[in-house]
């Protein structure tokens, strides 16, 4: 498992990287292995896509949610849930945050970045997907990523590689994005801490890249 | 940019507009469409074109109004709640023969209402929303590539016609992230905007935008000139897609994020027996009433779907003139329809067959 096992881990990057996606990911891989784990939902900025639409499955798997009292509901303002603060007063238990998209996403991190840092028990994940507009560039995801670490004010540690295409993502589509992924990191000068691939994909790749994570696609799925 | 691209609905409208050769945006945010106004933000001060914020969703509709008197590609977007203040600004815009792209991404009401996906817009987007004798043409996309090619088609057509067109969406469709490719755009042979207001230079008589009209019969007679045109859209530019029609006993129909989960509903009554078939109109105005005709001939009975309390249902029956039940099976406020719920409204309706 290529997850990192720090107290906390972040997850920061553009809109529609896939953040909320590998989040619950992580939280699922760790609670498996028999931790008592909780996942933050701190986005604030898409009241559509959230930690919130996987809530049956963390129930189901004993995983803590901590997310907003409105979240999945008509309700569109921007709140933080009271208890987020428990999820840094209590240093015993691993909670995995998930932040918003961009800078507007991040800015609701900044809110505990003084605990973040001085616990300095944590890593913060660059997650990335070439095939967003926006972010096709190394140079503009690392523009992202500089402005993430700006309005949050919390240095990032390393990148999550997950480029795709959605449901038509291929080996080749892993494959092609590697010089990307690479560029990104040295822009940024950040390790690749792992790179996303669903199951049957992973076990293809397994011998072409190094660090394949494998995952599941969890959450809203309307078709 | 021919490459492949993971792109969510309310970006795909703000790219292949830019595409299209739109570079005049004015927005106000609402989710769910406000990544549209957010991208339009980011995207066109890089290409020269102007994105403003605007005070209000009426201020938005008015600085379309005044780009495109002035000849420019110009659009605007909001959901439901902020295309009912924009109402009287289209009904500006038909009143005063001008093209403009308008996007409403539907949310559910009445009223300030909710933020999940909705087709309660229906009537509004089709049936007037504001004053007066008028049409817009309304085109639904079923999916991210759809909203590519039908925001070209919305520039072109809004041109070609001189009439506002709306692109009626609704919360999936603009927060789903599909697979898609921006082809080149090429568009249809247009008319010369000889009527904007740009620079005479000192050739020709000045132009003026207007739609008021002292003379009642002058108003009568830009009116009846305005419907010949309507007549002409009617004639040439309803389309739909039909499913499985050929045989189809019990024709669903379904426009937007409904036929997608229509289609399903229809391969799994397929596979129970069932002679289900798909009927998706891709234009709303002009509604395709010769392909519901042709559709009732081998049809028992029809279902609409629709994310509402039953709106599209009344064209449809109007369109096979009432000779066959017209069901319906919809949620409102925000609920989306599962194919189960669809299979099972269709079974019932298939017991009598």
């Amino acid at each position: 498992m290529y997850f990192p096992q720090k107290r906390i881990t972040i997850y920061a990057g553009h809109y529609g990287s896939g953040k909320t996606n590998l989040a619950v990911n992580h939280a699922l891989a760790l609670r498996r292995t028999g931790k008592r784990v909780k996942i933050l939902d701190l986005d604030i900025v898409n009241p559509y896509f959230r930690t919130q639409d996987s809530e049956a499955l963390f129930r189901e798997e004993g995983i803590e949610l901590i997310a907003s009292e409105f979240a999945g509901t008509n309700v569109d303002i921007p709140a933080v849930p009271a208890a987020a603060q428990s999820a840094f007063d209590d240093r015993e238990t691993p909670v995995i945050i998930d932040v918003g998209g961009d800078d507007a996403g991040a800015l609701a991190l900044g809110r505990y970045q003084k605990t973040i840092r001085e616990e300095n028990n944590y890593d913060m994940l660059l997650v990335i997907n070439r095939f967003r507009p926006l972010a096709r560039m190394p140079e503009e995801a690392a523009e992202i990523a500089r402005s993430i670490e700006w309005a949050s004010r919390v240095p990032f540690t390393g990148i999550a590689a997950n480029s795709n295409l959605g449901g038509e993502t291929d080996a080749e589509t892993i494959l092609s994005s590697e010089g990307y992924t690479l560029e990104v990191a040295r822009l940024l000068g950040l390790p690749v801490v792992y790179r996303a691939a669903r199951a049957d994909l992973a076990t293809a790749l397994r011998h072409r890249l190094e660090r394949i994570q494998p995952v599941e696609i969890t959450g809203k799925v309307w078709f | 940019m021919a490459d492949k691209v993971l792109v969510k609905g309310n970006e795909a409208l703000g790219e292949a507009a830019i595409a299209a050769g739109c570079r005049f945006f004015f927005g106000y945010p609402i989710t769910p469409q406000t990544e549209l106004s957010e991208y339009m933000a980011k995207r066109m001060p890089k290409i020269g074109g102007t994105f403003l914020q605007a005070e209000s969703e009426i201020a938005a509709i008015n600085m379309v109004l005044g780009a495109s008197s002035a000849g420019a590609r110009a659009m605007t977007s909001s959901s439901s709640p902020g295309i009912s203040l924009k109402g009287e600004g289209i009904s500006y815009i038909a009143g005063s023969d001008l093209p403009a792209v308008i996007v409403n991404i539907q949310r559910g009401g009445p009223g300030l209402g909710g933020i999940q996906p909705s087709q309660s817009d229906y009537f509004q987007a089709t049936k007037g929303g504001g004053h007066g004798d008028y049409h817009l043409i309304v085109l639904a996309p079923n999916s991210v590539q759809e909203i590519v090619s039908l925001t070209f088609d919305a520039f072109d057509l809004a041109d070609l016609y001189r009439m506002p067109v709306m692109i009626l969406g609704d919360g999936m469709l603009g927060q789903m992230m599909e697979p898609v490719v921006f082809p080149e755009h090429s568009e249809r042979v247009l008319p010369e905007k000889t009527w904007a207001t740009d620079t005479t230079k000192g050739l020709r008589k000045k132009n003026i935008i207007n739609s008021l009209y002292i003379k009642p019969d002058v108003l009568e007679k830009i009116n009846f000139e305005r419907y010949a045109r309507y007549a002409e859209v009617e004639a040439k530019e309803a389309r739909y897609e039909g499913y499985l029609l050929e045989d189809a006993e019990l024709v669903i129909t379904a426009y937007g994020a409904t036929s997608r989960i229509s289609r399903n509903a229809v391969n799994a009554l397929r596979a129970k027996g069932i002679k289900a078939g798909l009927l998706r109109p891709i234009t709303l105005w002009p509604f395709p009433k010769d392909a519901y005709k042709s559709a009732a001939k081998t049809a028992k009975a029809f279902l609409t779907v629709e994310m509402s309390m039953g709106q599209m249902i009344e064209d449809v029956r109007l369109a096979i003139d009432c000779l066959r039940p017209v069901h319906f099976c919809g949620r409102t406020g925000g609920m989306i329809p599962t194919p189960g719920e669809i299979e099972a409204k269709a079974e019932e309706i298939a017991r009598d067959f």
